[in-house]
């Protein structure tokens, strides 16, 4: 049997080569066939997790959601000292001071990534505007929404802050952060699908002992990860209830 | 942080829905909502609080401990009408989701309101206690409410 593993398409580009590595790794770890898939877009991605061609996924928080709670999925780790936070930026030499200050008839720039839409747009009610108020453009990555801020496309956008942080210095310059969210509740999961629930006590342990070697250690890095910690059941029901009080 | 109003504290007793009673001081004091923060906590099935996060702990003034084992209702403001948490109660008992705007009370007797949603945590098809989640709510939404809950008094 070949499982499949794939990972949120929201992560950082720069560590694509690492998700490769953590495949050859887990290969190794399992002693199982696992297949890495990448995908450019959340939409591709729920087509083949409804079409239950997942066993193994490296999930938004949104997402872990729909996981857990509809297709029997189970959180084992989570990655350590990283939560999904988002910011709402503008452009630096703009008027606008606070959310306060932005107004109905604005664009706002966005990405698919479910979970800092959400946040941005709950960030955007303490200046009355949503969906009915504001006119919204998908672009494909953090790089075009700040690409939209800077040729006057778009009056704000919506970040995750990891992503703002890897912007060049260039850009991120040429931009002012009106708010960024503290939940830091709300984070990233690696989730077993049931073909594979019986390897689930043995991956948990060879993923927390992840770092105790140089060959684990050097593989997290290449992902941009410390180390993996311990997600609990009502840990990770928590976090869903929380996501789904965000979530009209 | 803690400028004292002019009009100094007025006392206020509030009567709650389990025929307890508590005398409160009550200052005419808004404390801003922090931005980008989630103010949570969860309950047990009656409405003891049984979790609260830091941004909880630092709004309602109150120390994690002095919360902890408390009855939700202690951050009751006397400007909120009761009707509204008898709807709140009524929704999430249904197994549904409640959104409100809420006048919270704090410990120095000053307030904050907020824009809560309160859903009941279900485990294994059980009730085991209810999560509530709020966030900043808008200037003109707070003046609504305001007018609406004076109407209800
Ligand atoms: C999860 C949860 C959160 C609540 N949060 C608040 C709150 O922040 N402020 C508040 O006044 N009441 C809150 N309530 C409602 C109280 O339980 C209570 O109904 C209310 O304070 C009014 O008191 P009374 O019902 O005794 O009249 C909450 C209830 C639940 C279940």
């Amino acid at each position: 049997m070949i499982y499949n593993l794939t990972v949120s398409p929201d992560f950082a580009p720069d560590h694509i080569s690492g998700w490769y590595f953590f495949n050859t790794w887990l290969q190794r770890q399992l002693g199982e066939r696992v297949h890495l898939e990448l995908y450019d877009c959340f939409e591709k991605q729920r087509e083949d997790i409804a079409a239950d061609k997942i066993d193994l996924i490296y999930a938004n928080p949104y997402d872990a959601a729909m996981l857990v709670r509809e297709k029997g999925f189970r959180a084992v780790v989570r990655p350590q000292g990283k939560s999904d936070e988002a910011i709402i930026a503008t452009l630096a030499s703009s008027d606008v001071n606070a959310v306060e200050d932005l107004v109905p008839g604005i664009t706002v720039a966005t990405t698919d990534d479910p979970d800092v839409h959400t946040m941005g747009m709950i960030m955007l009610e303490s200046a009355d505007l949503n969906r009915s108020n504001i006119s919204i453009e998908e672009v494909d990555s953090y790089v075009l929404v700040a690409k939209k801020l800077l040729q006057g496309k778009a009056q704000a956008g919506f970040f995750l802050k990891e992503g703002f942080e890897e912007l060049s210095d260039l850009i991120r310059n040429q931009m002012k952060v009106l708010v960024c969210s503290q939940i830091s509740v709300v984070h990233h999961t690696l989730l077993v699908g049931p073909r594979m629930a019986e390897s689930i006590p043995q991956l948990t342990e060879a993923l927390l002992s992840m770092g105790d070697d140089e060959k684990g250690r050097k593989v997290l890095e290449s992902m941009d990860l410390t180390a993996w910690e311990i997600m609990e059941e009502e840990e990770t029901e928590f976090m869903i209830d929380l996501i789904d009080t965000l979530i009209d | 942080m803690l400028s004292q109003n002019s009009d100094g504290p007025r006392q206020v007793q509030i009567d709650y829905f389990d025929g307890s009673s508590r005398t409160v001081d009550v200052v005419d004091r808004e404390v801003p909502y922090p931005d980008g923060k989630l103010i949570v906590s969860r309950t047990d099935p009656q409405g003891i609080i049984t979790h609260a996060n830091q941004a909880f702990v630092d709004m309602s003034g109150y120390t994690k401990e002095e919360l902890i084992g408390e009855n939700h209702y202690i951050l009751r403001h006397p400007d909120m009408p009761a009707v509204a948490f008898a709807g709140l109660w009524e929704t999430i008992m249904a197994g549904t989701k409640w959104h409100g705007y809420v006048k919270n009370l704090r410990k120095d007797g000053a307030f904050y309101w907020v824009k809560a949603t309160v859903i009941p945590n279900v485990r294994n098809g059980k009730l085991v206690g209810y999560t509530s989640v709020r966030r900043k709510p808008s200037r003109s939404k707070i003046a609504e409410s305001e007018a609406l809950y004076a109407t209800l008094k």
